[in-house]
């Protein structure tokens, strides 16, 4: 069922925001189809009446106060920052409105 | 303009039905953000309101507030939904820089709040708005684009980002598609969304501040020929942030999406933005990949399984709510339907409210604020609320008139004195020094002066056509600028005559 | 006290609190030897030094003051690069945090820091906790001090190297789908995973959050417990910690090492011994250690978990589904490297740039399996099916758990294999974490404890509890380790350079 073509890896590439290389589609195309075909026999065992577990402790309510706490010092947010101007960080032109 | 919009909206409304779909962003007033201790002030130095959770730092786990909860059950609750049982938070996954995690901290398929219901009053006609659901999620961060002409993207060298509003709690709520409304479409919505915002600050969840986008609405909009029942292809105008531009969001992409399709063009579904300058919405970048949030149960957060028992108790504890508020309040005033719709339309009624509760009878309230006040907030394009007058204002001048200090058309003087950030009703009456003329001899001489520049009519009064004293009563105004209180005047000139 | 890094942790620790020794010579002796050996083991990334040194100084000082702290206070940690320590460069072993400096401490690194433990420094990883070998750190891999020529495991080598090498009495790790047993297993150490949500994860950089749990490598199962008790316990900053207190680990570690284990029902999974692709000699050791438990009073029988056998595929959909989330935060917008940003660029174009010059292969591979595996019209089949089988491996421990106390298995099919040898293909490299998965899908507590070797390399058992039934896998350790004299950990071959 698997086959994964190069087209959709560039698509996943797009996705996940990664700039992949001409070479790593035509290597990631075959490893993602390696591992998609050893995995997808997770399909030959669960049935319908089977509910997803998607937490390993089935805790629920876990909540707290509406206190505040203190957080970072605007430099110590700012210091790890690649840009940062005028207290804000900076990024590069944005395209799009949203994402 | 309006005239002609409405021509236009007629027409369209001939081939075509209209389809609304409207998701309100409320953002929460809880000290803190919904998954971290930061606090949420609006207005705070830039990136002063941050720490490792809502930055997105390696490592930051979040936890849920309590209240931000809590709200978002009474929300659902005000709008007449279920609660859910049991809820998980999602992961709606993708990348943009005010986002500081790249994914967006949401609900998905598991809405804490779901089928509820809201009735709007529009021009006397009631539109019970279906409720989808409502669930809990975060806001992003604010960018600043900087190096362009306008502020805005395009054209923009870089960009800042600040993430103090990066996390602050945020209810969604989803209407089920509003169908059938036709003409009234833009009136809908924009009642739809007074509403929810009405609500929410009755239940004091919200500041409900539009203008500082705490109530922000996304706009879908769709045609389909009439007798159809697939709906068209829908655009979506995001973050309409005032309740006259959602109205005029809905009236433009009706006319624009009718002239597309009328010309054998296509609707693209994409979402939009609205120009408050034009009165325009306008399209975004067409994106290469189609968007695939890709949604999954947010693994670092537990389910949310509300206590039964809890949700019963914030039920109980709910607040008269807007729509029970009014009906009881228009028994108490004792106003029309037609007056309350008035009320209603011109977004009055907590005007009035507050200006009956500092001591003026409704009726006078009512007139103050849409009559003269109306006037003035449409000659300003501003709502009445963001006039320089206070409900307090109001119900001063209105004693003052009842006082016999003002009459009406002085304390219209008065109100523009006001207006214009002259100070109190009282203190513009005193610098403008407009008070009525109550010192009776000063009067007298002047309604004498006026008999006898006017024997023919003084002659009419006195044979008994009382009617005709309107004319010396305007010749005694004239001479007193105005600052005499014509029924007063009236009275002394048909004693003065003899008439009676 | 002569050879400071052959002593347990424990020892380190009495003789600490008892003003024998002090915290900054201990300190001291693990730097030197970090000094001496680590340039071929290459298990650090980073040696804090002066600020380990600083920090002995002033756990001596309140020693000195009478301050009575913990049974470790003055013992010197590794931590695995992956856990934040606040001013301390923390990178997961990814070029994307190259130099980030975390502006806060994980929960475990405060617990540890306030019973006293000296931070020495942190270990080398795969990238963001993805491998079997260690080999995808991108600061190069790490060598197994068995065989400077095999790899040490992973994703945790690191710290399973240091230990083994003598270049820390205790470390830190993390556990997604073996990154701490596996590599005990192949070096010969201890290694714990506890309850999920028995050990806080704030801090912990997330691979795959539900999952993801940090625990002890020690050389011993006693030192193993010890640290344990000091990072565990319910923490409120995380929402899937425990709101229990820590199980009584050392009580159970002291009560195994006496060797009794009478009445204790032990399961071998028949699953597992059916299937293909365990070494021989793996089989051979883990035969021999049940064997012992027998001897040690035990009873043995045999489980079936039929679902054991898809652990592995839904453990390679959920991590990946889960990290393709966790990791889109690496951004270049906040912290860590941006790349290509020349002033022409446009931030999307930026991104990816960053994104693809920040991350090793195996990263990008498993971003992209998980995207993947939860875009629309895939969920379903990959991601729903992964977390169904999630369920009915967890419903085969429930069911275990009812027939025996504990489940024993080999801790990976084969012992350490030649730095290289697996790299190229993926799944043979994930085949390593075979019988490591089903505790992580499930959520219960395991552990590793070395139980023999062959070919001359180390061989572990792997014993695995119920959730927060801690105490029982610390009982069996620690008895199987008592048989052992010398330990399989004091074994270990003295590196040369």
């Amino acid at each position: 069922m698997a086959a994964i073509s190069r087209e959709e890896v560039a698509h996943l590439a797009r996705l996940a925001r990664l700039a992949v290389t001409e070479d790593e589609l035509d290597t990631f195309a075959g490893q993602l189809d390696q591992i998609l075909h050893s995995v997808e026999r997770v399909g030959e065992v669960a049935a319908d009446d089977i509910p997803p577990t998607s937490h390993a402790v089935p805790l629920t309510n876990v909540m707290r106060p509406d206190e505040p706490r203190p957080g970072l010092s605007r430099e110590a947010a700012l210091a790890g920052a690649p840009a940062a101007e005028d207290h804000r960080f900076r990024v590069p032109r944005i395209l799009s409105e949203e994402a | 303009m309006t005239s002609t919009a409405t021509g236009e909206l007629a027409d369209v409304l001939s081939r075509y039905e209209v389809v609304l779909g409207l998701e309100v962003h409320v953002e929460l007033g809880t000290r803190t953000k919904m998954f971290c201790g930061c606090t949420t002030e609006f207005g705070a130095e830039p990136n002063t309101q941050i720490c490792p959770v809502c930055l997105g730092l390696p490592g930051a786990l979040p936890v849920v507030n309590a209240v931000g909860v809590e709200s978002a059950i009474k929300i659902g609750l005000a709008l007449g939904c279920d609660i859910a049982e049991w809820c998980r938070f999602a992961r709606k996954n993708y990348f943009y820089p005010d986002m500081p995690k790249n994914f967006q901290t949401s609900q998905y398929d598991e809405p804490i709040c779901f089928d509820g219901a809201l009735d709007v009053e529009v021009d006397g006609r009631t539109v019970t708005i279906g409720i989808e659901r409502a669930h809990m999620e975060e806001d992003t961060g604010k960018s600043t684009h900087v190096g362009g002409a306008t502020g805005r993207i395009h054209g923009a060298t870089h960009s800042l980002v600040d993430f103090n509003r990066a996390g602050i709690p945020l209810v969604e709520i989803v209407t089920k598609p509003i169908v059938g409304t036709g003409a009234d479409a833009p009136a809908v919505a924009r009642a739809y969304v007074a509403a929810i915002r009405d609500i929410v600050r009755a239940l004091g969840v919200s500041d409900a501040r539009m203008d500082q986008g705490s109530v922000r609405a996304d706009v879908n909009v769709s045609l389909m020929p009439v007798g159809a029942t697939e709906f068209g292809t829908r655009t979506e105008t995001k973050n309409v942030n005032s309740l006259r531009s959602v109205e005029r969001t809905v009236r433009y992409e009706m006319l624009r999406q009718a002239a597309i399709i009328d010309d054998g063009g296509v609707i693209v579904q994409e979402t939009r933005h609205f120009n408050e300058a034009t009165g325009e919405t306008v399209g975004g970048r067409v994106k290469e990949t189609a968007t695939d949030y890709r949604y999954f149960p947010e693994p670092d957060l537990v389910p949310v399984a509300p206590d039964p028992a809890w949700v019963e108790k914030l039920r109980a504890e709910l607040p008269e709510l807007p729509a029970a508020r009014r009906a009881r309040l228009r028994t108490e005033w004792g106003l029309s339907e037609p007056d309350m719709q008035a009320i209603d339309n011109a977004g009055a009624f907590e005007l009035i409210e507050a200006t009956v509760s500092a001591g003026t009878g409704a009726e006078s309230a009512r007139k103050w604020w849409l009559g003269e006040l109306s006037r003035h907030a449409n000659e300003a394009g501003v709502e009445l609320a963001e006039l320089a007058v206070t409900p307090a204002h109001v119900a001063e001048l209105q004693s003052l008139v009842d006082g016999g200090r003002l009459n009406d058309k002085l304390a219209r003087t008065v109100l523009s004195g006001v207006l214009a950030g002259e100070g109190t009703p009282t203190e513009v009456m005193t610098t403008r020094g407009v008070e009525v003329v109550s010192d009776t001899g000063a009067l007298t001489a002047a309604v004498d002066e006026a008999i006898a520049a006017n024997p023919d009519v003084a002659e009419k009064v006195r044979s008994g056509k009382v009617a005709a004293a309107g004319v010396l009563v305007g010749a005694v105004m004239k001479t007193t600028r105005g600052q005499a209180d014509a029924k007063t005047v009236r009275e002394l000139i048909i004693s003065r005559l003899g008439a009676e | 006290m002569t050879d400071l890094t052959r002593r347990t942790a424990g020892e380190l620790g009495a003789a600490i609190a008892a003003r024998e020794v002090s915290s900054a010579e201990v300190t001291r002796a693990y730097l030197d030897r970090i000094g001496a050996v680590d340039d071929a083991v290459h298990a650090f990334l980073h040696v804090a030094g002066d600020a380990a040194v600083a920090q002995a100084g002033a756990v001596d000082a309140r020693i000195a003051a009478g301050e009575k702290l913990g049974p470790l206070a003055g013992v010197p940690v590794a931590v695995k690069d992956i856990i934040a320590t606040k001013g301390m460069p923390t990178t997961a072993a990814s070029k994307i945090l190259a130099g980030w400096l975390p502006p806060y401490d994980a929960t475990v690194v405060r617990r540890l820091r306030e019973a006293g433990l000296v931070v020495l420094g942190k270990t080398n990883m795969d990238e963001f906790a993805m491998g079997s070998s260690t080999e995808y750190s991108a600061y190069g891999p790490t060598y197994n001090p068995w065989d400077l020529t095999r790899i040490p495991g992973g994703s945790g080598g690191g710290s399973a190297a240091a230990i083994a090498a003598r270049e820390a009495p205790l470390a830190i790790g993390t556990d997604t789908g073996g990154s701490i047993r596996q590599p005990g297993a192949v070096t010969g150490t201890v290694g714990a995973k506890p309850t999920y949500g028995g050990v806080s994860r704030y801090g912990l950089i997330a691979f795959s959050s539900s999952l993801d749990q940090a625990g002890p490598v020690t050389r011993t199962v006693l030192d193993a417990a010890l640290l344990h008790e000091v990072i565990g316990g319910h923490d409120a900053a995380d929402s899937t910690s425990i709101d229990a207190p820590v199980p009584a680990v050392v009580e159970a570690a002291r009560q195994g090492a006496a060797g009794d284990l009478t009445g204790l029902r032990v399961g071998v999974v028949r699953e597992f011994a059916a299937a293909e692709g365990a070494e021989p000699g793996v089989v051979a050791a883990f035969d021999a250690a049940v064997a012992t438990l027998t001897k040690l009073g035990a009873e043995v029988v045999e489980v079936s978990c039929p679902h054991f056998e898809y652990a592995l595929s839904a453990y390679y959909l959920i991590a990946p589904s889960e990290c393709s989330s966790n990791l889109a935060r690496f951004d270049g917008v906040r912290y860590g490297l941006r790349a290509g940003d020349d002033g022409t660029r446009a931030l999307e174009e930026v991104m990816s740039l960053t994104r693809e010059a920040g991350f090793g292969p195996e990263v990008k591979r498993r971003i992209m399996l998980g995207t993947y595996a939860l875009s629309a019209g895939y969920y379903d089949a990959f991601y729903g099916q992964a977390q169904k089988v999630r369920t009915l491996v967890t419903r085969d421990f429930t069911s275990a758990f009812e027939q025996v106390d504990v489940l024993a298995a080999p801790t990976t099919p084969f012992v350490a294999f030649p730095l290289g040898s697996r790299t190229a293909d993926p799944v043979a490299m994930y085949l390593a974490d075979l019988y490591t998965i089903p505790s992580n899908l499930y959520g219960g507590p395991a552990i590793s404890v070395p139980c023999g070797l062959s070919e001359g390399l180390p061989v572990g058992l792997q014993i695995m509890a119920p959730t927060m039934a801690d105490g029982r896998m610390y009982r069996v350790a620690a008895a199987l380790e008592s048989t052992q004299e010398p330990r399989l950990a004091d074994q270990t071959p003295e590196v040369t350079a």
